[in-house]
């Protein structure tokens, strides 16, 4: 699509409106730049310790303060948005693979196959998500890839049975019956008519998915099964920060309102997108 | 409703037989098997040892018998004995900490019905106000504050800066030597932070619920009756609204269940609490597997629980459900 087309377009206009949505894209793109950007901006280099320089409170040479080895953790915390951007966009991809597959499938095959998958989607949903991560880390060992892997292969059921009722619901709707009528072959009518329209909540939920999947791995690095010290994220940062948390605040407070900023950024840009999107609520 | 009740049961075992299938490949699946482990601990193990051990452990035998014989033991509870030096029986491990994180999640529960339902009200009888938009906010930021950090900040203000409350575990050091209100006021005041901080999460989740549905009843045309009848606009909302309101908002608590033992994970982990998601954690990083087996088959069969609770009670109060034989989804 072109920048003028785009510009004009229903969704842009729609969308400009919900400011609230506005703000979490701005955040979220300013993110992803940080963390694309990260070597450049950060102004220490995120592994050189100092030990002259232990635990001293923000100011203006480490904006952020410094950690126990007197690391600089304004650098720390830019190199750990990679890590969160990582995690978040591949376990999510992983998730939306995973998630169109089994929805697709159970929807254009229907009965057993649709009542099979189903069940398992329903099962998989029964176990504490942490707990299924808890142990598949602890089985596997703990590293920025299990995690990744982990995360999308616990957070697929949802979108599956989104995708499932969307195909359902547009396989009646007038479109798909008139090209069915023109003669069109099934894997045509699934390619071009049925999945384009079911992928667009799909994008909505891979949105607010971004931000479950950061929230998933702040956690798991903060007990200590996520990403491994000394590549620094969010989460283990803030096990220096419980460690050191009656003289060093700084250690606590930064990381968390980082991860608080980014997923609040992603669920405002998600719900902007689902309002944007949605034709009917726009009467 | 007895019969729907049975059948909702039964439809539930199928369910039951595999989330234990799934535990069981997991644990199969895992590379490694725990013979390894322990002949990291002992190197010199002979090719001999190692295989009394496959044998001790009944790994030499086909896959199904080894499931079999699996699953009848977890039916029975027995779930064999922890890896861990001290080799103690898991049921014997899991049940000393079961009362306390059962005792955290009443207490949260409690708290987030208790605050939950008249936040919700005032917020869908005031729509668009100020308090409506003030807690929308607070839904939003409560969805994205990760409950550890949140711990952290409220252990720094009211452990640290403040030195109201005590910041970690269940009781004080001094705890044997304090007079019994002393003594109640010790564990009470242990448990101020880790179920607010637990409640919170849940609160933003569960208010919103109850707005929602309050401002759905207020629609229908049996509170138009109400109103043009003449009644108080308090009567309406108290008497005739909230009543019908609150019922779906709290036969969905059983679905919260998964959600709130995974937050006993980091509420137990952050505050040094030695309950079950402590336990999972230890085990997690011990690769503890018959533990680890153990707490995930309890869990998930306890979501399955909450599940049956919510489709339940949901049937009870819309009959609709009953006759259709749906579940709530």
């Amino acid at each position: 699509m072109n920048r003028r087309r785009f510009r004009e377009s229903v969704f842009w206009r729609q969308f400009r409106r919900n400011q609230l949505g506005l703000v979490g894209g701005t955040v979220v793109l300013v993110l992803g730049l940080a963390a694309v950007l990260a070597p450049l901006i950060a102004p220490y280099d995120p592994a050189a310790y100092n030990v002259k320089q232990i635990l001293l409170p923000p100011g203006l040479a480490h904006w952020f303060g410094t950690d126990q080895i007197g690391r600089d953790v304004f650098s720390r915390m830019l190199y750990g948005a990679r890590i969160s951007m990582a995690v978040g966009f591949v376990s999510v991809g992983i998730a939306v693979v995973v998630g169109t597959l089994i929805g697709t499938v159970a929807a254009f095959y229907g009965g057993r196959v649709d009542e099979l998958l189903m069940r398992f989607v329903d099962l998989m949903l029964n176990f504490p998500r942490l707990f299924l991560l808890l142990t598949l880390i602890a089985l596997l060992r703990p590293s920025i890839w299990v995690i990744m892997a982990v995360i999308g292969f616990t957070g697929w059921m949802g979108l599956a049975r989104l995708v499932r009722g969307e195909i359902l619901s547009l396989k009646e709707r007038e479109f798909v019956q008139s090209a069915r009528a023109l003669g069109a072959r099934d894997r045509r009518i699934m390619f071009r008519h049925i999945l384009p329209n079911a992928l667009v909540p799909v994008l909505v939920s891979a949105t607010l998915g971004v931000a479950g999947a950061i929230l998933a791995e702040s956690g798991l690095s903060f007990l200590g099964l996520g990403v491994q010290p000394p590549t620094p994220s969010w989460g283990n940062i803030l096990i220096d920060g419980k460690a050191n948390i009656e003289i060093a605040w700084w250690l606590s407070v930064f990381p968390g309102m980082a991860i608080l900023i980014t997923v609040l950024a992603y669920n405002l840009l998600g719900e902007g997108l689902r309002d944007a999107l949605d034709p009917r609520l726009h009467q | 409703m007895l019969a729907y009740a049975i059948r909702r049961l039964l439809i539930s075992v199928p369910l039951l037989l595999g989330i234990l299938c799934i535990s069981f490949v997991m644990l199969k699946l895992a590379p490694g098997e725990p013979t390894i482990i322990q002949q990291d601990l002992e190197a010199r193990a002979s090719g001999a040892q190692r295989e009394t051990l496959r044998q001790l452990y009944g790994l030499d035998k086909p896959i199904y018998v080894q499931f079999g014989r699996w699953l009848w033991r977890v039916v029975r509870l027995d779930f064999g004995r922890s890896y861990m030096p001290d080799g103690r029986l898991v049921m014997d491990k899991i049940r000393e900490r079961i009362p306390i994180t059962l005792g955290l999640n009443v207490l949260e529960l409690l708290i987030i019905i208790v605050a939950a339902v008249p936040l919700g009200i005032l917020s869908a009888t005031r729509q668009y106000s100020l308090f409506d938009k003030g807690m929308t906010l607070f839904v939003f930021v409560g969805f994205a504050t990760p409950d550890f950090w949140l711990a952290l900040l409220l252990m720094i203000l009211f452990g640290v800066q403040l030195g109201w409350l005590p910041i970690s575990g269940l009781r004080s050091l001094n705890f044997e030597y304090l007079s019994f209100w002393a003594q109640v006021w010790d564990v009470l005041s242990h448990l101020i932070l880790p179920v607010l901080v637990a409640a919170f999460g849940g609160l933003a989740y569960l208010s919103r619920l109850m707005r929602g549905s309050l401002l759905e009843v207020i629609r229908q045309d049996y509170i138009r009756t109400a109103r043009a009848k003449g009644l108080r606009e308090r009567d309406v909302i108290h008497k005739h609204a909230v009543r019908n309101a609150v019922i779906p908002v709290v036969t969905l608590l059983g679905l919260m269940v998964p959600g709130l033992l995974g937050g006993s994970v980091f509420i137990e982990t952050v505050f040094s609490i030695p309950g079950m998601g402590q336990l999972f954690v230890q085990s997690a990083f011990s690769r503890d597997e018959p533990v680890l087996m153990a707490l995930i088959v309890i869990g998930a069969s306890l979501s399955l629980l909450g599940n049956i609770l919510a489709d339940i009670s949901y049937g009870l109060v819309d009959p609709r459900i009953r006759v259709s034989g749906g579940g709530a989804r």
